[in-house]
């Protein structure tokens, strides 16, 4: 098999900007795709869904969207958990308010009013830059939880001021409550994240993306060439909270089922985000990917060895686990700022000349 | 007038909260002024002097939890009980030293790096010090006593109870920390401004390059830093120890601290001291006053929304140097 | 007042010929605190030349760039542009009027490609709306192809071909001028301003940079504006210039006529008899 540009003639200006340049990308891309649809659904369990497939899919829409915030914008927040909670009471209150629409429109209307969320916590950022920004997320990170604790409104005055997902279906398929099949959760995820990420895709390689990157890059220069600050920021803010509700709505109806504020959307929850994607990449689509991937298996593979294999009390492998995961934050930013996808880039680039260096 | 008299003792209270939030909050500008470095770990570093000093006081093996797991032992202690001061003393050497480990496996390796990358270098650095904390001690809730007084101050009770017919009901333990702390802080500021060292500081935080061109070794000063950073975070996981415990919940008194500096400008420290008195007294009014109006908890937020508001009109903070913008 | 002789049109030397005044700065005054960088100073720029404002270190040359580019908004005075009085505006704004611009410390965007940098100079054409580029789909991805032949146009006169696809980081200082070239170029401005377009090049970049200044102005008939430091490089390039010691006016005329002012002797060449 040869990894090549050569012989794959670009003959428009549409070709040369497709998202696979390469034909064995594409080819590897149209496999995966075939997988994912074609056999995992059918041979998926409850557990392979609930600790690995369905967390890394909401995951990787989260980061997906604070990709396009961070990554692509240039903006740090770390209100990421504020955000998901947004999502999902939001999409709890709609799931209950009216149950005759679809949950998938529920879902992409959670995400719209998280946008709109996003967009307000996001004003401060046309003032404030860098790691005042930062801070200033913390804020919508803090307050929202509050909020979601505090006003019984938003989980509909229950005893225990949890929220809990009613049973809906799509095209006769259950894809919240008890009775959702793995292979339903996993589906509905997996398209969800697919169609995002294509959104994403588009979205960074048009007009709006370079505004984006432009401001990240250089932002009074970017201003100076005619891009408008406000509007580019705010839709950065707008975007990628869409997705980060999209995300915290999926979460909680499709994964947890049930969930408490504090716990589910805590400021951890933005870091563990953030995580991967410093991890997957800063602004990279297939970046946000690994990065989630790489997140939420590690725990797993953790566990496994540390307490499955070396028969480790669990809260000591907990406590491993933290260590680890420092650590290797502090290594990639330090051996490798732009994370696993440059990484995976670089070995491209190798591959693509190979065998001849130079 | 009741409600004037109890916002009075909430208005000392939340000074002395506020003087505690300015130390924290000193620990940050001293990093910040000397190396670029927003350090996001300030507080996990309260969290591990703390549960260090514990150890150290109460001769717990390190890694105990770990070396029993691995090689099926049953160790637990060393069976001696440190005096207070020399478990103290011997905190500060370990805090220390993990300045100098901090400085020579993270930070020399980012010399340069844009200061977003390091801040979140430091979030990594604050979840490996908080597992390593675990790791080495355990994560069950512990007590610290190193001897500081405890309880209600009568003598306040009494004065004030003559002089208001209420009696304001005041720690001794907050008493003390407020002055200890506002001790700290003041020689902390004499340090900078009257030491060879200080100078030497200061030089670094204007410009690294012309720093090093007149010869400061930029090592020396990160490490010096770190390590000054390290005690003040022993002090305060010291006075928040002993109030309520050492835990995870220690580690947070940092994101306080961290509305203080928006508040106050991250490189000006009569900034943090002023922006942490406001942060202690505005959020305990607030909580008395508007609190119980919207459903109480407000302190986890109020500093932040504060700060958020403030920060719009005026980005550079209270002391900040105010940025000209350039091409 | 120091304004211009009003001529409506005049002929260059090499028989371009120029037009009416595109832009007209009238008793700019510019301080900052205590310090005034520039001090009432007034001329004009016209359609179709090379104006160049040149003078000795701390003269408020820069500062004079950025009031044209609407960066620095003057105390006092009025900018006058295509006819019509220049309010106090943001910087994306003025863009859109079509002035552009390069920078003396390059202002790439680091983190793109050099085709992602120059196509970010046609933003301002792109009209796709949210939809259409979330989905790729009608005008989102038209526009793209359109401009994308544009900017090619550009690549290929400023013949930088083989590294479209090259992160801008990654190229030496001599090309990032160029391709921050490229950039100004994309948006197809009216007025064109380059901050010391030439400051740290070899002979041979500036010659290279000179004829692209030469040519941009040939072909597309573009207006340029231009601060440097290089005396020789700026009298042939030139059709008029403006000479500033510590934010004063002191000459303004052509090459020739510069050269010849006793005032812009003593302040500046005045230097290069020592």
């Amino acid at each position: 098999m040869i990894y090549r540009e050569a012989g794959d003639f670009k003959t428009g200006y549409r070709d040369d900007g497709q998202t696979f340049p390469i034909r064995l990308d594409r080819w590897g891309y149209y496999a995966a795709l075939a997988v994912a649809f074609g056999i995992i659904p059918f041979v998926i369990n409850d557990y392979w869904a609930n600790a690995v497939f369905v967390p890394f899919l909401i995951y990787a829409i989260a980061a997906l969207g604070l990709n396009i915030l961070t990554g692509y914008a240039g903006q740090v927040s770390l209100g990421t958990g504020g955000f998901m909670a947004v999502g999902a009471y939001a999409v709890y209150k709609l799931m209950t308010a009216f149950p005759e629409i679809s949950v998938v429109i529920h879902i992409l209307l959670a995400g719209g009013i998280t946008a709109v969320v996003g967009m307000l916590f996001g004003l401060p950022s046309l003032r404030i830059k860098g790691f005042y920004l930062a801070v200033a997320t913390l804020a919508a990170q803090f307050f929202l939880v509050w909020l979601f604790n505090k006003v019984p409104w938003f989980y509909n005055y229950s005893a225990s001021g949890q929220i809990n997902a009613p049973e809906r279906t799509v095209l006769g398929w259950a894809v919240t409550g008890p009775a959702t099949s793995a292979a339903g959760k996993y589906l509905v995820c997996l398209i969800f994240a697919l169609l995002l990420a294509w959104v994403a895709r588009n979205l960074t390689r048009g007009t709006l993306g370079r505004k984006w990157m432009a401001i990240r890059d250089m932002d009074i220069a970017a201003e100076i060439i005619g891009v408008n600050p406000l509007t580019a920021k705010l839709s950065a803010f707008a975007v990628s909270s869409f997705f980060i509700g999209v995300a915290g709505a999926l979460l909680f109806a499709v994964y947890l089922g049930a969930a408490e504020v504090g716990e589910a959307f805590g400021i951890n929850k933005s870091f563990l985000v953030l995580f991967m994607i410093i991890i997957g990449g800063l602004g990279s689509i297939f970046g946000s990917f690994a990065g989630a991937a790489f997140m939420v298996l590690l725990p797993v593979l953790l566990k496994n060895v540390l307490v499955g294999s070396f028969g480790w009390p669990t809260d000591l492998a907990a406590h491993f686990e933290l260590m680890i995961v420092g650590a290797l934050i502090v290594f990639f930013l330090i051996v490798e700022p732009h994370g696993l996808a440059r990484l995976w880039a670089l070995a491209k680039e190798k591959l693509r000349l190979w065998p001849f260096p130079h | 007038m009741d409600q004037l008299i109890y916002s009075a003792e909430i208005f000392l209270n939340g000074l002395m909260t506020g003087v505690m939030y300015a130390l924290v909050a000193l620990g940050f500008v001293l990093i910040y002024k000397a190396s670029g470095v927003f350090n996001y770990a300030q507080g996990v570093l309260a969290l591990f002097a703390a549960l260090t000093l514990v150890g150290i006081q109460q001769g717990q093996v390190p890694f105990r939890h770990l070396i029993n797991a691995i090689f099926g032992t049953h160790l637990e202690s060393f069976g001696w009980t440190l005096p207070s001061v020399l478990a103290i003393l011997l905190t500060a050497g370990v805090m220390v030293l993990l300045a100098v480990l901090i400085e020579k496996l993270v930070l020399q390796h980012l010399v340069g790096q844009e200061p977003i990358i390091l801040f979140m270098a430091t979030i990594g650095l604050a979840y490996f010090l908080e597992g390593l904390g675990d790791v080495m001690w355990g994560a069950d809730i512990k007590t610290l006593d190193v001897g500081l007084p405890q309880g209600i101050s009568e003598s306040i009770e009494s004065v004030t109870a003559a002089w208001f017919g209420y009696g304001f009901f005041i720690d001794r333990l907050d008493i003390w920390a407020t002055a200890i702390a506002a001790l700290l802080v003041a020689a902390l500021v004499a340090f900078s401004q009257y030491t060879k060292q200080g100078r030497a500081m200061r030089a670094v935080a204007d410009d690294h390059q012309a720093a090093l061109s007149v010869g400061i070794s930029l090592r020396f000063i990160w490490v010096m830093v770190w390590s000054i950073a390290g005690f003040v975070a022993l002090v305060a996981g010291i006075m928040w120890g002993t109030k309520s415990g050492v835990q995870f919940s220690l580690s947070l008194i940092a994101l306080k601290a961290l509305p203080v500096l928006m508040l106050g400008g991250f490189t000006s420290i009569p900034g943090a001291i002023v922006g942490g008195l406001i942060i202690g007294v505005g959020e305990k009014l607030f909580e008395f006053w508007i609190g119980p109006l919207i459903g109480g908890a407000t302190e986890n937020w109020f500093a932040y929304v504060l700060a958020l508001i403030f920060l719009v009109f005026r980005p550079q903070g209270l002391f900040g140097e105010r940025i000209i913008e350039r091409v | 007042m120091t304004h211009s002789p009003a001529v409506e049109t005049y002929t260059t030397a090499d028989g371009r010929q120029i037009g009416g005044v595109l832009m007209d700065m009238r008793n700019i005054t510019l301080r900052f605190g205590g310090v005034e960088a520039i001090k009432d100073i007034s001329f004009d720029i016209r359609e179709g030349e090379i104006r160049a404002i040149i003078g000795p270190n701390g003269a408020g040359k820069s500062s004079m760039l950025n009031v044209i580019s609407g960066f620095y908004v003057p105390q006092e005075g009025e900018v006058w542009f295509r006819g019509h009085r220049r309010g106090p505006m943001k910087p994306y704004e003025v863009a859109r009027l079509g002035i552009a611009r390069t920078f003396q410390n390059i202002a790439l965007f680091d983190g793109m490609s050099v085709l992602d940098n120059i196509m970010t100079g046609r933003l301002n054409k792109m009209k796709a709306g949210f939809l259409s580029q979330a989905l790729w789909w009608g005008a989102a991805e038209r526009e793209e192809i359109a401009n994308r032949e544009q900017v090619e146009k550009i690549i290929d006169f400023l013949e930088i071909q083989n590294i479209r696809k090259t992160p801008v980081g990654r190229l030496p200082y001599g090309l990032k001028k160029r391709v921050e070239l490229a950039r100004a170029l994309a948006a197809e401005p009216q007025l064109l301003l380059l901050d010391e377009p030439m400051a740290g090049m070899n002979v041979e970049e500036k010659e290279d940079m000179s004829r692209f200044i030469l040519d941009v102005n040939d072909e597309f008939g573009t207006t340029i504006a231009l601060i440097e430091h290089d005396m020789g490089v700026v009298m042939d390039l030139s059709d008029r210039v403006v000479v500033m010691d510590y934010g004063r006016k002191i000459g303004d005329g052509t090459p020739d006529e510069v050269r010849n002012n006793q005032e812009v002797i003593d302040a500046y060449l005045g230097v290069a008899h020592d």
